[in-house]
């Protein structure tokens, strides 16, 4: 395939789709599915081909539209207009179906208002194409101006000037840390090494955040053409896509998709006509959260441990197989064709001068409207909360909003107004992460949250450095005296140190982050923390409270004497 | 010299080698040329043919990737994905992800360890049911969540899910939800650990 | 080879380029605790004891994995890293059963002498006191877990200097346990040489020779550089 031809087909599926009196999209993506999509597509289906329709009305399965608690789904887009109807049930379908024949109203539902703010507000740049076509035809990405970045680059750009590109942009690292894009782009353009490897992170192993599997789902050839691109920019021939393990429809999607794109000549030898070659392979994870960080990612992908080692040497210079090695998120790629394609002053114009572009945010916990969302840098937590979120449910309040996972810390209430971009969230102590949002009421206990976070570093900690192994358990344990009410201040004490240990001492990313949930609950909830321990109380009336006072330290050195025998065995 | 250089099919016994699903693991043997750094992708497909991995099977993946033995189990047990004992009849995961643990899926783990008289990532002692958790299938919006057999049962309660995973085990097989009206397409995989 | 320069506690000192940190320091007199590290083996830096603080970087690296560069400015006994090592003795002391009174090694054990050298003389934390075995499956030697501190360096000189690896680690976090082949019992072991270079570098009473009664189990740690000289002079070809 050439160039021309990329602009052929395009126009083809563009006609295709303009004959179309209606098209239906269901999404297809797990949270709906889940709620019944499946069942809602087939009812679309089975009605037009009964009703003799098929020239006249398209269902398609689409990827994610972003409201995920009000799934099913659907969108019925006709001459330019769109509806959303939510929480569709095959009955709801086929009312949906008949208004769209006869030009009416559906007697019984009624679409989202067209002003819904939690569409309405938001800006699509990596999210885009996700619910806007079917991500497992590459026409319909191809369609939306998919590949023309990679097309425009081959042949109109060099390498250095996509490395630029990039740096311009101001895209920073969607993973987590929020590392300049285009400054590692060009680390592993300069290292030298007869191969090198271009590695996308879906290893999205953060707790309540699904961004990446959403972005892999709804549109998988934007996250390919991003990695070609990097492959273009730094010399690489070969790619890997690290797809989680639970993430199985994600991976059944980058399957077909790099299948498809190799056989249209969009990935393989002689990308779109030109001399570049770029080949693609999908790793899948096995359950370790530890392989979210960079070189773990990499010793799982040679078939290793996923454990980290010391850096230096930086991927950028000794990755895989001991050659430089390009690692972003998945995100972070989704974001290049947009800024490849579109220039990188319109990608800097959003967002905040330190923050550039978007961020996709997965919003879930105590929240009206749970969902996949997309705003520029700077946005405030109040209006993602408040005005996309739709609020706290049940008449509650807003306690704090956790971000990051369990690298990351809360946000109380008291800086609602704090526009979430990198250094803001810094500042509060908490990070971006990779971008989940969960938001928690007065049912929240701030001591349990920071227990679960502990017990989930624990569990996931690798054991190769001793801080993070050992450290990890003892402050979980400390933290469950502390939310079982048989804590002590000393022990509070030591646990602040303990925070610093590990998070001072720890080989990598994991431990370095771990105490992070404790620290900044301590920093904005410390009174909570001080009620558990001195008057045995749980506000929020989530802990058990010991009815007998803490045993003294009799006691406790009793219990160490005795060996409890704790769940490490 | 290695264990792994000794006659490679040696070990194997006969039944394991004309077991029908020892084929699929043997195509990704040959897909990925017996290359060492293969071994988890060779893991995941011998773990889905046979439901857990024995030591005769790891045994004969370290024979052909020409991995040390000790690396093999190394590598089984780091991830969680991979069981080395056979799992129960049927499965019962608990997502305990931050959406989930926030609207109170611990609740959910508890009632149903009571329920059942097994801990988390255990089996009961008839081999009926596996009850684990997982962390976070991404199915946020859902929360809580608990999968079935791979059906997956959002905004769950204590109740529901124990009365769901009664169900599962009279029945034999998951609930189709009222909205399901045909075989789903998605088979046992989806979200199971 | 080519001198480098560098300031070690305020004190300017010379290395050669390609050297670690923890070489460097060592060869001007300066003791710096360590567990993981072994001459010989591949770094590890798993025990974080080898920590020193390097003007520039935020926080403290590990001699043993950081190679020393021209105009380094290192520090290797402020005061928070002394807090820290011992922090780290107290959580390795905390994670297993190290009951030294009743052990093989006790007076030759390199954890004992680190906690000794860094004045660990209690241990803070709730000790998690781990139902784990002992395998004496094996004819001649043993394998005490409750003493296993996960150095590895059994695992390392098994596949660098034996070539074998018979052990590696299971499991993960503080569940790891060191296992043999398929996690056979030791004796069982296809690929063990039974060599016993593991039991000679391992730093506690973890690997011991079977017979050995309290504080009788001294290992010879200087093996490993013999047999690698060895090696190199080819002493044991022809």
């Amino acid at each position: 395939m050439i160039p021309a031809d990329l602009r052929v087909m395009a126009e083809q599926e563009r006609e295709r789709q303009e004959g179309f009196r209606c098209r239906i999209l269901v999404c297809a993506g797990t949270p709906c599915l889940s709620a019944g999509a499946d069942a809602v597509l087939e009812t679309l289906r089975q009605g037009v081909a009964e009703g003799g329709l098929d020239a006249e009305i398209e269902p398609v399965a689409s990827g994610c539209m972003g409201p995920c608690s009000r799934g099913p789904l659907v969108k019925v887009r006709s001459r330019g207009k769109e509806v959303i109807y939510e929480r569709v049930t095959p009955e709801s379908a086929r009312q949906i179906l008949f208004s769209v024949v006869k030009g009416r109203k559906p007697p019984t539902v009624s679409p989202l208002p067209p002003d819904f703010p939690f569409l309405a507000r938001q800006e699509r740049v990596v999210l885009a194409n996700s619910g806007a076509i079917n991500p497992e035809r590459i026409e319909e990405y191809v369609a939306a101006g998919g590949y023309g970045a990679l097309s425009h680059a081959l042949h109109e750009m060099t390498p250095d000037d996509v490395c630029r590109e990039v740096s311009l942009s101001g895209l920073r690292g969607r993973g987590g840390a929020g590392y300049p894009t285009g400054v590692k782009w060009s680390l592993a353009r300069k290292a030298p090494g007869e191969r090198k490897y271009v590695v996308a992170n879906g290893d999205e192993g953060d707790p309540g955040a699904y961004m990446d599997r959403s972005i892999m789902e709804s549109d998988p050839h934007r996250v390919l053409e991003g990695m070609a691109l990097a492959g273009y920019a730094i010399g690489a021939e070969q790619g890997f896509v690290y797809v989680r393990g639970e993430y199985h429809l994600a991976g059944r999607r980058l399957e077909g998709a790099i299948r498809d794109a190799e056989r249209k000549g969009l990935l393989g030898s002689r990308v779109l006509g030109s001399n570049f070659n770029f080949r693609i392979d999908i790793r899948t994870g096995a359950g370790a959260f530890v392989c979210g960080e960079e070189t773990s990612l990499m010793a799982s992908i040679m078939g290793k441990r996923g454990q980290p080692w010391n850096r230096p040497p930086y991927p950028a210079q000794k990755g895989l197989w001991g050659n430089p090695t390009l690692i972003n998120n998945v995100e972070t790629f989704a974001a290049v064709p947009a800024v490849v394609g579109r220039g990188a002053e319109w990608f800097a114009a959003i967002g905040t001068p330190k923050s550039r572009g978007t961020k996709v945010y997965a919003l879930c916990g105590q929240v009206e409207i749970a969902g996949l969302i997309e705003v520029p840098m700077g946005t405030t937590l109040r209006e993602v909360v408040f005005e996309i979120g739709g609020g706290i449910p049940s008449g509650k309040r807003f306690k704090a909003a956790q971000s990051g996972g369990p690298s990351g810390g809360c946000i109380p209430a008291a800086f609602l107004d704090t526009p979430l971009d990198y250094e803001s969230m810094e500042r509060l102590g908490t990070i971006m992460g990779s971008g989940g949002l969960i938001i928690m009421d007065e049912t929240s206990c701030m001591p349990d949250v920071a227990s679960f976070f502990l017990d989930f570093c624990r569990d996931e900690s690798c054991g190769k450095c001793a801080p993070c192994r050992v450290g990890t358990v003892e402050m979980h344990r400390l933290l469950r005296r502390i939310t079982s009410g048989t804590a002590t201040m000393d022990d509070l004490a030591k646990l602040e140190e303990l925070c610093e240990l590990v998070g001072t001492t720890s080989l990598c990313g994991l431990g370095m982050t771990a105490p992070n949930p404790v620290l900044s609950t301590l920093r904005y909830f410390r009174d909570e923390y001080a009620d558990h321990i001195r008057q045995r109380r749980c506000a929020a009336g989530v802990c058990a409270m010991a009815e007998s006072p803490a045993p003294g330290a009799g006691g406790e050195a009793l219990l160490h004497a005795m060996g409890v025998p704790g769940e490490v065995e | 010299m290695r264990h792994a250089d000794k006659q490679s099919d040696s070990s194997l016994s006969p039944a394991l080698a004309s077991d029908p699903r020892f084929t699929a693991v043997e195509r990704t043997l040959k897909q990925y040329q017996y290359r060492p750094d293969a071994l988890i992708e060779v893991l995941h497909v011998a773990q889905e043919a046979f439901g857990f991995l024995s030591d005769e099977l790891m045994d004969h993946v370290a024979r052909q990737l020409k991995v040390p033995l000790s690396r093999v189990y190394g590598v089984a047990t780091f991830y969680h994905f991979f069981s080395l004992e056979p799992r129960g009849e049927h499965s019962c995961v608990v997502c305990t992800g931050t959406a989930c643990y926030v609207k109170r899926s611990g609740e959910i783990v508890k009632r149903l360890e009571g329920e059942f008289d097994v801990k988390g990532g255990n089996t009961t002692a008839d081999g009926k049911l596996t009850l684990s958790t997982v962390r976070c299938l991404g199915s946020c919006g859902l929360a809580p969540v608990v999968v079935l057999d791979g059906e997956i049962a959002g905004r769950s309660t204590p109740d529901s899910a124990a009365a769901a995973a009664h169900r599962l085990i009279a029945e034999g097989k998951p609930e189709k939800k009222p909205v399901a009206e045909r075989p789903r397409r998605r088979g046992r995989r989806g979200g199971t650990p | 080879m080519p001198v480098i320069t560098l300031t070690i506690n305020d004190e300017l000192v010379s290395g050669r380029r390609g050297e670690s940190l923890l070489e460097v320091i060592r060869e001007h007199g300066i003791t710096l605790p360590t567990l993981c590290h072994m001459e010989g083996l591949s770094e590890r830096g798993g025990c974080r004891l080898c920590i020193v603080e390097v003007e520039g970087s935020p926080r403290p690296v590990t001699a043993c994995t950081t190679t020393a560069r021209e105009g380094m400015v290192i520090r290797t006994h402020t005061t928070r890293l002394i807090r820290y090592r011992r922090m780290i003795v107290e959580l390795l002391l905390a994670e297993r059963n190290h009951y030294c009174a009743v052990c093989v090694s006790v007076g030759h054990c390199e954890l004992q002498n680190v906690a000794a050298s860094l004045g660990v003389d209690h241990v803070r934390y709730e000790y998690l006191s781990p139902r784990v075995t002992m395998d004496l499956s094996h004819e001649r030697f043993g394998m005490d877990h409750n003493r296993c501190i996960l150095c590895t360096r059994c695992v390392r000189v098994c596949d660098e200097v034996e070539g074998v690896r018979t052990w590696d680690i299971a499991h993960r976090g503080v569940r790891s346990r060191i296992i043999a082949d398929l996690n056979y019992p030791w004796g069982e072991s296809e690929t063990c040489t039974s060599c016993g270079k593991c039991v000679q570098v391992c730093p506690t009473g973890a690997l011991f020779t079977k017979g050995a009664t309290v504080g009788e189990m001294v290992k010879d740690p200087g093996m490993l550089r013999r047999v690698l000289e060895g090696r190199d002079r080819k002493e044991w070809e022809g």
